[in-house]
């Protein structure tokens, strides 16, 4: 008997059908990938799952039993654990309160802490996740972190623990320590659904894997007989290549940082960085999450102004900083962000795709009056010529895809044929064929000209996209190397703090906190 | 219940909205005046006959629309960019306190540069007064609400403060208010009989100028970008503070011509019940027209007509007048629900 298996889940929201009765099962000890785009219905089915979300049709069961929907408590209760994408942690606690955390009767008079710390070290023993009990979460590694996570799950004694896109914050090494433990886990007996979108990840740890595509299961195979074409195309519904870099001479120097700090509320979020981008070339920011990226690009969108050293673009100085500034100056910007800081989703297509030129003739007159109809001639072509799949200019720009949201982004941005331009995260959250879309027009940038400072969180990414690589790790850079010269592991040690290696490369140790 | 958003709302739906909304208040009033003791119907009937079955109720409704449309269009801009302005009966006063201190005798200008004059004046001052608050706001991140609402207070104690001291007309017998505004200051009338005056006129004009501001300028498109998403409307080049500043001046300046218009217009002088709460009104004004300057004048009107109603009603039934405030109370209630449920869809199991 499986230990858990869906029956005929089907769930709608309005028109959308999300789950279109899908039925899978997981046995004990397995690993179950579940693969799919975003939208795919991945997480709809995991909170079904949970008791997030009542099915409208179809049911759970765990060996054999029937779990009341819509309940969180009976999905505990059953033996599902959920090791969320966004830690659920709380910071000022320690790893043993936070693990504790739920478990404890409301109006007991004192707690059973003792107890609770020898399960917990007996757990932490069993599995090989080391923790320091009473460290205060806020203290931990992000690889840490997620090792709580888990461990709050097994010490609520889960047998099936959901895992969604875990190695999303965590370098190489962390993610080959992850699925160590997972298979120490599979091991015992507990099973793993193991939700991802990389398909080297799916291949190299899971035993099956279920594709899923527009709500519904398109595949599911045998992960010793699958490979990286057959599920891409699997989970895409068509053949798709991502385009690659070809070489290419770099130019003259567009950007050029030299000991730029940014200073935020703990200490330097950059700390004198020093770089040099090219006409023609790709520079990749790899690195964990708020180790400045997020700083670097406020910096180079005009958001903010360097507290030491200086800017320069196209061999002038700046001494304003402002979108506005950029703008002029022929910076073409793509926010980490689309719904956040890249569109106002309550206006419209045309609103949006003209908000950085408005106040310049032809988009209006007297720097007052809009020119709505060059405004809409405009939007028409851009719509055209970058592929914007909406109902036409009019239209709310939040009805709009995630991918035709990041063409019209694309369009506001490269239309102007910038010099130089700031991708921050360009593809995240996109389906296979807009991340192709995006890096296609990014290299048609780098062919005409532009240089081309590359941020992303997927190594990836970097690595497939950039002449030359450089690690952000707590507001310093490490390189930029040129792609060649490094090695993923080397990257990956960077990522993680320690000292940078190759040619050229600071003989510094990396910061102690 | 589960509150799912709906792809697409209809034109229908968003225009039936308000409708469904003053039809619900109407609705749930009815068991305010069955308690009361009066039959239903027959207080509507007299309600609405107050408001609109003469030529004199329809007068009155039109004159008391005239400061809840510049109070209205004072929220309705100001909301639009999320600057939540709390204050239009103080900025109202700001208004008719600087009508009153130009236009009282100490400059002489033929009619037609007076009344203009007097206009730009009264809302200078109204857009003045906010300019603490909205630096409080861009620069310190102190929350508007409160600023703007006890600014209220604060100007009232000064209006107060003048016309028992200063300002006071030794004409006036006693009565605590300023000196009547010069005869070339005072708004035409607009019929020969009744208080409806060309402060109408103004109104009107002024809810198409923002309008049209808010449709066909940058200004309006950065107003808009701001309150929808502040920092996509930074990301793309617009000042954030500078945009909610100039909005905060706007609104000001609508609210104070309401007062410029009362003094000017109506009253011919400055008192402290010049106001029964026109500023907070206009919030209400603001929301059932969900924002749009032209539907600022329709539910002026309305709510003007239920007032004005409700003063004709509890004179005749024995109802009291503040029926008509619950009725504006529930129609506001009304029109959130009824403009979320255009914008959601609600499944019970």
């Amino acid at each position: 008997m499986p230990i858990l298996e869906f029956r005929e889940i089907t769930k709608r929201f309005g028109d959308l059908v999300a789950n279109d009765r899908i039925s899978l099962s997981v046995e004990a000890g397995e690993i179950l990938a579940l693969l799919g785009e975003n939208g795919a219905g991945k997480t709809t089915l995991m909170n079904i799952l949970f008791g997030h979300y009542t099915a409208d049709a179809g049911s759970v069961l765990v060996e054999g039993a029937e779990v009341p929907p819509g309940s969180t408590m009976a999905a505990l209760a059953a033996g599902i654990g959920m090791v969320h994408q966004h830690f659920t942690l709380a910071g000022n606690l320690t790893v043993l309160d936070n693990i504790v955390l739920g478990t404890e009767p409301l109006r007991a008079l004192r707690q059973n802490r003792a107890a609770a710390r020898a399960k917990l070290a007996r757990l932490a023993g069993d599995f090989g996740l080391a923790v320091a009990p009473d460290k205060p979460v806020g203290d931990l590694s992000v690889g840490e972190r997620q090792r709580v996570e888990i461990l709050k799950a097994l010490y609520r004694d889960a047998r099936i623990l959901i895992l969604d896109e875990p190695t999303a914050v965590l370098t190489p090494q962390e993610a080959d320590d992850l699925f160590a433990t997972l298979k120490r886990l599979t091991a015992k007996g507990l099973s793993i659904i193991f939700i991802s979108h990389k398909l080297h990840e799916i291949l190299k740890i899971s035993d099956r894997v279920v594709v899923l595509r527009r709500g519904r299961i398109v595949g599911a195979v045998a992960t010793a007989e699958a490979d990286r074409a057959m599920l891409a195309e699997m989970m895409v519904g068509r053949a798709v290549t991502r385009p690659s870099l070809e070489p290419m001479a770099a130019g003259a120097p567009v950007l050029e940082l030299a000991g730029v700090s940014v200073f935020g509320g703990h200490g330097p979020a950059l700390d004198r960085v020093d770089l040099t981008i090219r006409a023609h070339e790709i520079v990749g920011i790899a690195g964990v999450a708020g180790n400045g990226q997020g700083a670097l690009a406020g910096l180079l969108s005009g958001l903010s102004r360097p507290d030491a050293g200086s800017v320069a673009l196209f061999g002038e100085t700046l001494t304003r900083f402002s979108p506005r500034d950029m703008v002029r100056r022929g910076v073409g910007r793509i926010p980490e962000d689309r719904h956040a800081s890249g569109v106002v989703g309550d206006m419209a297509v045309w609103e949006n795709l003209v908000s950085e030129t408005l106040s310049d003739p032809p988009a209006s007159r007297g720097r007052a009056i809009i020119d709505k109809a060059a405004c809409l001639d405009r939007t028409a072509r851009l719509i055209e010529a970058y592929d914007i799949r909406c109902e036409g200019p009019l239209a709310q720009t939040k009805l709009l895809s995630g991918g035709n949201m990041q063409k019209l982004i694309l369009a506001r941005a490269l239309s102007p044929e910038p010099t130089f331009i700031l991708a921050n995260q360009p593809v995240r959250g996109l389906d296979e064929g807009a991340i192709a879309y995006v890096q296609t027009r990014l290299l048609e940038a780098r062919r005409g000209g532009a240089g081309i400072l590359l941020i992303s969180e997927d190594l990836d990414e970097v690595l497939a996209l950039s002449d030359r690589v450089a690690v952000l790790y707590h507001g310093r850079l490490s390189g930029p190397f040129d792609r060649a010269e490094v090695t993923i592991q080397q990257i990956g040690l960077m990522m993680a703090g320690h000292a940078a290696v190759g040619s050229g490369a600071r003989a510094e140790p990396a910061h102690a906190d | 219940m589960q509150i799912e958003p709906r792809a697409h709302v209809s034109l229908w739906r968003a225009g039936l909205a308000p409708v469904a909304a003053i039809a619900a208040s109407l609705l749930i009033g009815s068991g305010l005046i069955l308690w009361a003791g009066e039959p239903v119907l027959n207080a509507y009937g007299l309600l609405f006959k107050g408001a609109l079955g003469s030529s004199f109720a329809l007068k009155e409704t039109l004159t008391r629309s005239i400061p809840l449309i510049f109070t209205g269009l004072a929220a309705a801009v100001a909301f639009r960019a999320k600057f939540y302005n709390i204050g239009a009966e103080g900025q109202l006063y700001c208004g008719a306190l600087a009508a009153s201190f130009f236009g009282t005798g100490l400059i002489g200008l033929p009619p037609i540069l007076m009344v203009p004059f007097l206009m730009l004046v009264g809302a200078l001052a109204g857009g003045a007064i906010l300019i603490v608050p909205v630096l409080l706001k861009t620069h310190l991140k102190v929350d508007e609400v409160v600023t703007t609402l006890l600014l209220n207070f604060v100007i009232l104690l000064m209006v107060s403060y003048l016309i028992e001291g200063p300002w006071k007309d030794p004409m006036a017998l006693g009565w605590p208010q300023a000196a009547p505004i010069v005869d070339e200051g005072v708004f035409p009338k607009l019929l020969a009989r009744g208080r409806l005056h060309a402060g109408l006129i103004f109104a009107v004009v002024a809810a198409v100028l923002v309008w049209a501001l808010m449709r066909f300028t940058i200004w309006g498109y950065q107003i808009r970008a701001v309150g929808h998403n502040p920092s996509a409307a930074r990301f793309s080049g617009i000042n954030v503070e500078r945009t909610v500043v100039r909005t905060a001046l706007i609104s000001g300046g609508l609210a104070g011509l309401a007062g410029v218009s009362e003094v000017a217009g109506l009253k011919g002088y400055l008192t402290l019940d010049l106001s029964p709460g026109f500023g907070y009104t206009g919030i209400a004004v603001a929301m059932l027209a969900q924002l749009h300057p032209i539907g600022v004048i329709a539910s002026a009107l309305f709510l003007s007509a239920v007032y004005v109603g409700a003063d004709a009603m509890s004179r005749a039934a024995n109802i009291p007048t503040y029926i008509a405030d619950v009725l504006v109370g529930l129609s506001v209630l009304a029109i959130l629900v009824s403009v979320m449920l255009t914008r959601y869809r609600i499944h019970w199991r």
